[in-house]
C-alpha cells in the first residue's frame, strides 16, 4: 500500500537536491525546463476502436515495443515484471517491453508528459502521484471504454466490464469519461488480533457502549482500545471518521463532502462521528501515538499494546515479516454509534484502488490497452494476488487461492455486509489540498486542541475556499 | 594577437561552467519569476498569465504567514545560539588552555574534540532527521523520554506539542551546525597573531577579557559570514522538517516553513504558478536579509 507521507532515503536525497533550487534561496527547480512545450490547444488523441477479434481486439502491432512504468511501493513491481509483462510477451513473442519501477512518479513523468514522450502504461500511485484530472484535461489519458467493451480474455463472449466489480466502472470516470482503471480491492474498517480476542474470550463490540466497555476491560490489562499513527498516517483516522459519519448518516454524507456541497462538513453525522472518536481518544487513547509513524504503531499492535487500528486490508501483507505466530489479522466493522445509524452493524468500506492509465499520445496506446486487458484476465489477476497478497477487481480471480487469514476475514465481512458498503471519500484524489488539511486537522481535534464543532467548521471553511478557487478543477459524483 | 590568444585560453575554461550555470541556475530563476505571473498547473501546454494575482493571494494566505512567523523565530534564534556556542567552543579549543610556551593553547584534548564536533556536519540531513526521530520519539522508547522516565517524568511530545515542536527542530539545526562554525571560527582565531594574546596575558588579562577584548573584535568578519550563512539556513530547513515533523506543518502549523509549503503547493496541489510566487517571495526575503545584515554590520576592517 502507498503511504502519502512516507519518504525513502533516496527520495529524501532527491528532495534535498531539489531544495538547493527551490529554497536556496529561490524558486528554481519549480520551473526547470518546465514550460518547454509549445503553446496552443491540447491536441486530441487518435481514438482506438475495438474489433470483435478476441485475439487482438485493439489491433496491436506485435512488433511495437511497450513501455510500462510501475510505482514501486508496497506492492513492489514483481507482479508487473513476472506476471503481466510476461503474459504480454507470451502473446506477442519477440516484442520488447521496457519496464521501469519508481517511487517518484511525478518527478520522473511530469516532464515527460509536458514534452510528449510518455510511457504507454502508467501505474499512478504514491506520494508523488500525478493529478489525473489535469492530465485528462490535456488529452493525455486514453479512453478506456473500448477496453471495458472489448471481449474478455477468459470468456470472449463476455465484455471486460462484466468481469469486474461495478465500482471499477464508477471510479474510472473523470469528467464523465472512462479514463482510469482501479485494479485492487481493499477493505477498510478496524483491524484487530483475532487470536488475542479468542484467548481472552472477548467478542467484537457491536454498539458504542460495548466498544467503550471493552476499552475499560482492555485498560485493566494495559492494552489501549484504539490508536492511529499521528506522524505519518493521520489520514487513517480521517478515513475512519468519514466512514463513521457515513455509518451514522449514510453514504450521502461522504458524497456531499466530495461534491463540495455547502455545509457538508457541518452535517450532524459528521459532528457526531468526530465527537465519538475524540471521546475515545480522550478516555482510552495515548497521546504518544501522535508522534509515531505507521510502522511503529503497527508494531505496537503486533505486540498487543492496542486492540483496534483503523486501516485497510493491505496491513497483513505490509506486516507479514514482523507478524508473530500468535497474531492473526481480522477485520472488525465499526460499532453502531447511535441507536439509529443509517447503516446497520456490519457495514464496512470496500474500495477500489491502485490507478492504471494508458497514455493517449504514447507510441503504443493499442499495446497499453491490451496490457490492461491482460491484467484483467483471471491469470493476470491471480498472479497479482499471489505476488502481493491483495485482491483485484476481477471477479472470481482469487477463487481457490490459499488466502491469508486477514484477507479471508475481509472477504467474509464483505459477504456479511451485502449491500451495506461504505463508499470511499474521493476528495482525497480530487482536492488533495483539502485532504491534506484534513489530515493535519484530525490530529488537532483528536489531541483535544479544538472542539469537534470547530474541526467541522474549519474543514468547511477550507472546502469553501477550494470551491471558490478556479485554479482547482472540480469533479462531481452521483453515487 | 598575443592578447587574443591569452583571453581565448581563459574564455575556453569559462565557457562550460558559465553555460552550465546559466542553464541550470540562472534560467530556472528567470523562469520562476515568469511562472509566478501565471496559473500554470504543471501539466498544461498552455500557460495563462494572471498578472500579480498570485502575489495578492499570498497576502491572504494564512499558511504563508504562519511560515513567515516560523522563519522569523528561526532567524532570531538559530544564528545567535549557534554562533554563541560555536564561539565559546572554538575559544576553548584554541585559546582556552591559556599561554603555554611560545603561544596559546586550547584545552587538553582539543584536537580530538575538534573532530568530534565536526561529526554532525558530515552526516546527511536525512540521516540526522532519522536519528532525531529516535531521540524525540514521544513514547518511553524515545531517547530523551527514556532518560526522563528514569527520573519518573511523563513522556514529552517533543514534536507533537505545538509549543515545543519548532524549538526541538531548531535544536537539531544548532546541534548539526555548531561543528562547522567551530572549525570556521578556529580558522579565524588561528589567523590572529599570537603576540596579541601573549602581550595581553602578560598584562594580566584573564580568559574572559582575552575573549571579549581581542578575539571577538578580530573575528568580526568571520562571525558576519557565519551570521549570513545561518540566516539563509533559517529560511531552509526543508529536509529536517520533512523527516521530523512531516510536510503538513504538524502540529497545528507549528513547523510550517516556506520551502515545504512551496514543494507541496507545486507538486502535490499542482499550483506551480502560485508556488513560484512563494519562491519569488522567498528569494527576495533571503536577499533582503543578506543585504541588511551586510549593511548594518559594515565597519572599518581592522588591519592585523
Amino acid at each position: 500500500m502507498t503511504h502519502p507521507g512516507e519518504i525513502t532515503r533516496r527520495q529524501m536525497l532527491r528532495r534535498l537536491g531539489m531544495t538547493a533550487f527551490v529554497a536556496g534561496p529561490g524558486a528554481g527547480l519549480l520551473s526547470a525546463c518546465a514550460t518547454g512545450g509549445t503553446g496552443g490547444e491540447p491536441s486530441a488523441a487518435p481514438s482506438i476502436t475495438a474489433s470483435a477479434s478476441s485475439k487482438n481486439p485493439f489491433g496491436v502491432d506485435p512488433k511495437k515495443p511497450l513501455e510500462v512504468v510501475i510505482f514501486g511501493g508496497g506492492y513492489g513491481d514483481a507482479y508487473a515484471k513476472d506476471v503481466h509483462e510476461a503474459l504480454y510477451k507470451k502473446e506477442f513473442p519477440g516484442v520488447t517491453v521496457k519496464h521501469d519501477a519508481t517511487q517518484q512518479i511525478g518527478t520522473q513523468l511530469r516532464p515527460r508528459f509536458v514534452s510528449g514522450d510518455v510511457p504507454d502504461v502508467l501505474n499512478n500511485s504514491g506520494p508523488e502521484s500525478m493529478d489525473l484530472a489535469a492530465l485528462a484535461a490535456e488529452g493525455h489519458l486514453a479512453d478506456l471504454s473500448v477496453l471495458f467493451d472489448a471481449p474478455s480474455i477468459d470468456d470472449p463472449a463476455k465484455k471486460v466490464r462484466d468481469t469486474v466489480t461495478p465500482a471499477v466502472i464508477d471510479n474510472a470516470k473523470i469528467d464523465g469519461k472512462d479514463l482510469v482503471l482501479n485494479y485492487t480491492v481493499s477493505h477498510r474498517a478496524l483491524w484487530y488480533n483475532a487470536k488475542l480476542f479468542a484467548s481472552k474470550g472477548w467478542t467484537l463490540p457491536k454498539t458504542w457502549a460495548e466498544f467503550t466497555a471493552l476499552g475499560d476491560k482492555a485498560k485493566q490489562e494495559g492494552i489501549l482500545l484504539f490508536a492511529y499513527p499521528g506522524l505519518k498516517g493521520p489520514y487513517y483516522q480521517l478515513w475512519n471518521v468519514l466512514y463513521t459519519a457515513a455509518k451514522i448518516g449514510g453514504n450521502q454524507v461522504i458524497i456531499d463532502i466530495d461534491n463540495l456541497v455547502d455545509n457538508a462538513w457541518n452535517a450532524e453525522p459528521m459532528k457526531q462521528a468526530v465527537a465519538a472518536w475524540v471521546d475515545i481518544q480522550a478516555k482510552y487513547g495515548d497521546k504518544a501515538y501522535f508522534g509515531l509513524d505507521h510502522t511503529q504503531t503497527q508494531i505496537k499492535q503486533l505486540q498487543n499494546k492496542l486492540l483496534f487500528y483503523p486501516v485497510g486490508s493491505w496491513i497483513e501483507n505490509e506486516m507479514a515479516k514482523d507478524k508473530p505466530d500468535d497474531f492473526e489479522y481480522a477485520i472488525a466493522p465499526l460499532p453502531d454509534v447511535t441507536s439509529a445509524d443509517k447503516m446497520p452493524y456490519g457495514a464496512i468500506q470496500v474500495g477500489v484502488g491502485e490507478n492504471f492509465v494508458v497514455a493517449a499520445k504514447g507510441k503504443n496506446p493499442q499495446g497499453g490497452l491490451e496490457y490492461l486487458r491482460i491484467m484483467l484476465s483471471k491469470e493476470g489477476a491471480r498472479g497479482f494476488t499471489e505476488k502481493t497478497e491483495n485482491l483485484t477487481v476481477v471477479n472470481g480471480a482469487a477463487d481457490g487461492l490459499d488466502l491469508p487469514a486477514g484477507l479471508r476475514s475481509a472477504a467474509k465481512a464483505q459477504d456479511a455486509a451485502g449491500q451495506n458498503i461504505i463508499t470511499d471519500a474521493r476528495f482525497e484524489g480530487w482536492y488533495k489540498e483539502l485532504f491534506d488539511y484534513g489530515t493535519q486537522q484530525i490530529n488537532v481535534v483528536m489531541a483535544g486542541r479544538v472542539t469537534p464543532e470547530k474541526f467541522c467548521a474549519d474543514m468547511q471553511k477550507k472546502a469553501d475556499q477550494i470551491k471558490k478557487d478556479d485554479a482547482v478543477a472540480k469533479q462531481t459524483r452521483s453515487q | 594577437m598575443e592578447r587574443l590568444r591569452k583571453y581565448g585560453f581563459v574564455a575556453g575554461f569559462l565557457v562550460v561552467p558559465i553555460t552550465l550555470y546559466s542553464v541550470f541556475v540562472i534560467s530556472p530563476y528567470i523562469q520562476a519569476f515568469q511562472l509566478s505571473l501565471t496559473s500554470w498547473n504543471g501539466y498544461s501546454s498552455i500557460v495563462r498569465y494572471v498578472g500579480l494575482d498570485n502575489f495578492g493571494r499570498l497576502f491572504d494566505d494564512e499558511v504563508f504567514w504562519q511560515a513567515l512567523r516560523n522563519h522569523g523565530i528561526m532567524l532570531l534564534v538559530l544564528p545567535i545560539v549557534t554562533i554563541v556556542i560555536a564561539l565559546f567552543l572554538s575559544f576553548l579549543l584554541n585559546l582556552g588552555g591559556g599561554p603555554r610556551g611560545a603561544g596559546m593553547r586550547g584545552v587538553w584534548g582539543s584536537k580530538f574534540y575538534r573532530v568530534v564536533f565536526f561529526f554532525p556536519q558530515v552526516l546527511a540531513v536525512a540521516v540526522v532527521g532519522v536519528l532525531f526521530q529516535a531521540v524525540y520519539r514521544p513514547d518511553a522508547d524515545g531517547v530523551l523520554n527514556g532518560v526522563l522516565a528514569v527520573f519518573g517524568a511523563a513522556p514529552v511530545g517533543w514534536l507533537t506539542e505545538p509549543s515545543l515542536a519548532l524549538w526541538s527542530i531548531i535544536a537539531v539545526m544548532v546541534w548539526q551546525g555548531v561543528g562547522f562554525y567551530v572549525v570556521l571560527f578556529s580558522a579565524g582565531m588561528a589567523a590572529i597573531p599570537k603576540d596579541y594574546f601573549e602581550a595581553a596575558a602578560l598584562d594580566g588579562a584573564g580568559r574572559v577579557r582575552l575573549f571579549f577584548s581581542i578575539t571577538l573584535p578580530l573575528l568580526r568578519d568571520t562571525v558576519q559570514v557565519g551570521w549570513i550563512y545561518l540566516g539563509i539556513a533559517a529560511f531552509d530547513g526543508f529536509a529536517l522538517v520533512q523527516v521530523l515533523a512531516g510536510d503538513k506543518g504538524e502540529p497545528d502549523g507549528a513547523t510550517t516553513i516556506l520551502p515545504v509549503t512551496i514543494y507541496k503547493t507545486a507538486f502535490a496541489y499542482n499550483k506551480v504558478g502560485y508556488a513560484s510566487a512563494m519562491g519569488v517571495a522567498l528569494f527576495f526575503l533571503t536577499v533582503t536579509f543578506a543585504v541588511l545584515t551586510l549593511r548594518t554590520t559594515r565597519r572599518e576592517r581592522v588591519e592585523l
